[in-house]
C-alpha cells in the first residue's frame, strides 16, 4: 500500500509543479546562460529592482518585507557577526590567523567566492577555503552546517555587504564542466517529491509553500549564511542545499559534496553583479 | 463433488499464499533492496522513505516479525528502484526545464 501511496505522491508532484518546455542547451556557454537567466527573472518580475532580488522572499511579498524591516532594527545575525569577528581575529596555535589564507587578509572578498582553482581542477567554496585553511595549520576542520562556520562566513560576508558578486569562469574545461554540472544539479528533478532547485526557485518564486514564500534563484546565494527562524539559528548555503534536498524526501549529498560546490558556484555566477546582502534573516 | 475439490484446492493455496514469511524470506528481500539503494546511491539520488522503509524492515525483522520485514524490504526495493528511474530519466530530461 506503502508503495502505491509513494507513486501516487511522486506522480501528484509531477502534476502540481508540471515540466517547463525548453529546448535542450546543447553548448556550455555560461554568458548566454547568465543573460537568459537574468531576462527571465527581470521581465517576470518589473517591479522588483534588480538588486533587491538578493532580499529573497522579502523582495517578492510586502507583508513579508514589512516584518523583515521590523526586525532588522534588531538583527538576530549580529550575535554571529561578532563571534566570527572575534574568530577571525583570533591566532591559531601556530600562531598564525585566517587573514593569513586569504587575499586582501580575508576583508571584503566575499564577492569572489565560489572560484575556480585551476591547479586542483574543482571549485573552492568559501566554506570549503575557510576549513582547508584551519587544517593547513594544523586545526581540525568545522563542521559546514552551522555554528563557527555559520559565523565565520557571516563576518565575511558582512566585509564584503554591497560589493557586487564577481564570479569567473575561466576558459578552461574543467570549470566549464563544474558550471555545468552545477546547473544540471540545478535543474534535475530528486527526491520523492520529484523536485528540482528550480521547481522551487525558478518556476514559483513568490508563490507560497505552506506558509513560505519561495524566493527567487537570482541572487539567492547573496545573503548566505542566514539565520532562520525555522532553524532557531544561524546556518550557511551548505545547510541551506542539504534541508532543501531533505524537504522534497532526497537523502542529502555530504556537505560541500563537488556537486553542492558546483550549484553554488553555477548559482553564484548567475548572481553576478548584483551586491552581496549576507548574512541574511529568513523565516 | 467437483465443485468441493476446487474450492479445497482454491481454499489451499490461498493459505499457501498467506503462509508467514521466514527469516530467509526478510534476507532475501533485504538483500535485494539493499543492492537497489546502492545503485541508487551511485546515481546519488536516493529517497529518504526509502531509507526509512529499509530502518523499519530490519526493525521488524529484530522483534521477529518477518512479515512487516519483508513488506518493508519490498517497499524499500520498490521505492530504490523508482529513485533509480527518476534519475535515468533526468540524466536527458533536466535540460527542458533550463532557463533559455
Amino acid at each position: 500500500m506503502r508503495i502505491f501511496r509513494a507513486i501516487a505522491v511522486v506522480l501528484a508532484a509531477l502534476v502540481v509543479v508540471g515540466a517547463r518546455p525548453a529546448a535542450a542547451a546543447d553548448s556550455i556557454d555560461p554568458d548566454t546562460g547568465f543573460k537568459a537567466f537574468r531576462d527571465y527573472f527581470t521581465k517576470r518580475f518589473p517591479n522588483v529592482p534588480l538588486n533587491d532580488f538578493v532580499n529573497g522572499p522579502y523582495s517578492m511579498d510586502a507583508e513579508l518585507r514589512k516584518q523583515w524591516e521590523a526586525i532588522d532594527d534588531f538583527s538576530p545575525y549580529d550575535f554571529a557577526i561578532d563571534r566570527g569577528k572575534e574568530m577571525f581575529a583570533t591566532p591559531f596555535k601556530n600562531g598564525k590567523s585566517y587573514g593569513d589564507c586569504f587575499p586582501d587578509s580575508g576583508i571584503g572578498i566575499r564577492q569572489n567566492y565560489p572560484y575556480f582553482d585551476d591547479k586542483t581542477g574543482e571549485v573552492i567554496t568559501l566554506e570549503l577555503a575557510l576549513n582547508r585553511c584551519r587544517e593547513a595549520n594544523g586545526e581540525e576542520p568545522y563542521s559546514y552546517v552551522k555554528d563557527e562556520m555559520a559565523s565565520l562566513t557571516a563576518y565575511m560576508a558582512f566585509t564584503s555587504r554591497g560589493k557586487p558578486f564577481d564570479i569567473k569562469i575561466p576558459n578552461d574545461p574543467r570549470a566549464l564542466a563544474a558550471y555545468e554540472k552545477g546547473e544540471e544539479y540545478f535543474y534535475t528533478r530528486r527526491g520523492q517529491l520529484n523536485f528540482s532547485c528550480a521547481s522551487c526557485h525558478v518556476q514559483n518564486p513568490g508563490n507560497h509553500i505552506r506558509t513560505e514564500v519561495l524566493a527567487p534563484a537570482l541572487g539567492i546565494v547573496a545573503a548566505m549564511p542566514i539565520y532562520r527562524s525555522e532553524w532557531n539559528g544561524m546556518g550557511t548555503m551548505s545547510r541551506r542545499l542539504v534541508t532543501c534536498n531533505s524537504q522534497v524526501r532526497g537523502v542529502p549529498l555530504k556537505p560541500q559534496d563537488e556537486l553542492y560546490r558546483d550549484v553554488e558556484y553555477y548559482l553564484s555566477y548567475m548572481s553576478n553583479g548584483l551586491p552581496i546582502s549576507g548574512p541574511g534573516a529568513r523565516p | 463433488m467437483r465443485a468441493w475439490m476446487c474450492l479445497a484446492v482454491t481454499l489451499l493455496l490461498a493459505g499457501a499464499a498467506q503462509a508467514a514469511s521466514t527469516e530467509a524470506d526478510f534476507k532475501t528481500a533485504l538483500a535485494a533492496a539493499v543492492a537497489a539503494e546502492q545503485d541508487a546511491g551511485g546515481l546519488k539520488n536516493q529517497w529518504i522513505p526509502t531509507e526509512q522503509a529499509l530502518a523499519a524492515a530490519k526493525t521488524a525483522a529484530a522483534a521477529g516479525d518477518f512479515d512487516t520485514a519483508v513488506a518493508q524490504a519490498k517497499a524499500a526495493e520498490a521505492l530504490a528502484k523508482a529513485s533509480i528511474a527518476q534519475a535515468k530519466e533526468q540524466q536527458t530530461a533536466w535540460k527542458a526545464g533550463v532557463i533559455r
